[in-house]
């Protein structure tokens, strides 16, 4: 036994310091099963308070519900993309690809989010109004607006080869977007003001006590989805950036097929690492 | 050589100068978006099945066609650049990059006045019910804002679209979503000119349009450099 330790050569040198940092803050999965666990917590907790706890709705009855997953669900969604563009701000700073992987993935996942308000928001109208579009509720068409404006993000990508000029084209599209909510939303709004006057703050206003914590609840379980959700892409397309970094490494870079040509961005994994 | 960088104001001169030089040359964009329009309204009568319009219809039938027209512009605005080399040209020369997003602009503004010059007359003459002479001071304002507010996007993307390969796809898609609230205030601001005892001109919406037109030259300002690199 102790021969065959000796008669072994020697261990490769401890691996160069990019794995350590790799495996320090790299992989971005720290923390990442607590985060899930107390999503997945926090989603069936606001589920059961939906469902069983909340009284139901005077007029709408049932229906109401549908508000604690169709007000949070926007509410994430166009922080979602302010947030891809303060994101793009940093990359176009720092000029450091991670910034763009960042804003992509928050982007993207905004975008996932955004369908499913636009389905709800219109269940909602049905049931409300009886229509399943209304043109005169100013939330839902500047909704359909800033969606209209961000399904051109990713084919925009997809259209620019050179992976560094489409990040920096990506980061001008997300700041620009990303002012463009706001400002789309007040003037949205602006323009049926005179026709229906709404107030946006009977949300915290008119809500009876339970309806209210409710609520808050579901903003809060939402953004920890969100957040949980854009931390599981950017894992996954960090191990992939790995992966490949290491076949090269061990094969060769012949072995690796280049790159398909893709919307997301080509992140190398750290600057100056080994890959 | 080295020169001093040139003044900005020498360099846009120069630019713009090329640009109407260019535009005097091939009538690329002005001739396309005018006869566009006339064609849009020719349509517009046969879709609509109306004679002639007024009030808010008449406001939004200019509207629509008048962007639907720029986006022309857009799309060509940075094309001979990019095929022929003016980009590379203009960066290995000392000039400030803001003079292009600024030639680039005013010479885009240049074409839709020169368009309009013919297009609004043309839809006086060929759906307006009210006379459009009557109109014509209120409809100045609108229409010199709508002109910067499409100047200022329409630079912006189509720096951001002339680069992908699909650009005559991404620019439209693109602008068409930033431009809404610019036909969302320049239409409600003219409507009641259109109507037929005419209303006065909403300050409201001109002061919307205006502040509009502010944030997206600032954003095109702040953010053109990052377009035009290498």
């Amino acid at each position: 036994m102790a021969d065959s330790m000796t008669s072994t050569p020697p261990r490769a040198p401890a691996p160069p310091a990019a794995s350590a940092t790799g495996r320090r803050r790299g992989l971005y999965g720290r923390n990442l099963r607590a985060l899930s666990l107390v999503t997945a917590a926090l989603v069936t907790l606001t589920l059961l308070g939906v469902f069983f706890w909340a009284p139901n709705d005077a007029y709408l009855g049932f229906l109401q519900k549908i508000f604690y997953v169709h007000v949070p669900l926007a509410i994430v969604t166009l922080c979602g993309f302010i947030a891809g563009g303060v994101m793009a701000i940093a990359h176009l700073r720092t000029r450091d690809p991670r910034w763009d992987m960042r804003s992509y993935v928050a982007i993207h996942i905004s975008l996932v989010f955004g369908v499913a308000v636009l389905i709800t928001g219109s269940i909602w109208a049905k049931g409300a109004w009886g229509h399943w579009w209304v043109w005169d509720e100013p939330t839902l068409v500047s909704f359909l607006l800033i969606m209209l404006l961000y399904a051109t993000y990713q084919p925009m990508r997809f259209a620019i080869e050179d992976p560094e000029r489409q990040a920096r084209a990506a980061s001008v599209f997300a700041i620009t977007a990303g002012v463009f909510v706001p400002i789309n939303f007040a003037i949205v709004r602006l323009s049926t003001a005179y026709v229906h006057p709404r107030t946006l703050d009977n949300i915290s206003g008119n809500l009876p006590g339970r309806m209210q914590v409710v609520f808050w609840l579901a903003l809060l379980s939402v953004t920890l989805l969100w957040v949980t959700l854009w931390r599981y892409e950017m894992a996954s397309k960090h191990a992939t950036a790995q992966l490949r970094r290491l076949r090269r490494l061990l094969a060769g870079d012949e072995s690796e097929a280049p790159p398909r040509r893709s919307a997301a961005p080509s992140v190398t994994t750290s600057p100056g690492g080994v890959g | 050589m080295s020169a001093p960088a040139p003044r900005t104001r020498t360099v846009v001169a120069a630019l713009l100068r090329k640009e109407l030089h260019v535009e005097l040359r091939t009538w690329e964009s002005v001739p396309a978006m005018t006869l566009f329009s006339v064609t849009a309204y020719v349509l517009f009568h046969f879709g609509l099945q109306q004679d002639s319009l007024g009030g808010p219809l008449a406001s939004g039938v200019l509207w629509v066609t008048l962007l639907f027209a720029s986006i022309l512009a857009v799309n060509r605005l940075f094309v001979a650049d990019d095929e022929q080399g003016g980009f590379d040209a203009f960066l290995l020369s000392p000039a400030d990059r803001g003079a292009l997003l600024l030639g680039k602009a005013l010479s885009l503004l240049a074409y839709l006045v020169a368009f309009e010059l013919v297009a609004v007359p043309a839809f006086g003459l060929l759906l307006l019910r009210t006379s459009l002479g009557a109109a014509l001071p209120g409809l100045l304002a609108p229409l010199a804002l709508g002109d910067l507010g499409v100047a200022a996007i329409g630079t912006l993307v189509g720096a951001l679209a002339v680069r992908t390969r699909a650009r005559d796809l991404i620019g439209p898609l693109l602008s068409l979503p930033l431009l809404v609230p610019v036909v969302i205030c320049a239409a409600r601001a003219t409507a009641p000119l259109f109507m037929s005892p005419a209303g006065g001109l909403p300050l409201r919406w001109m002061l919307t349009l205006g502040l509009y037109d502010l944030v997206f030259a600032v954003i095109a300002f702040a953010l053109f450099d990052f377009l035009v690199e290498d």
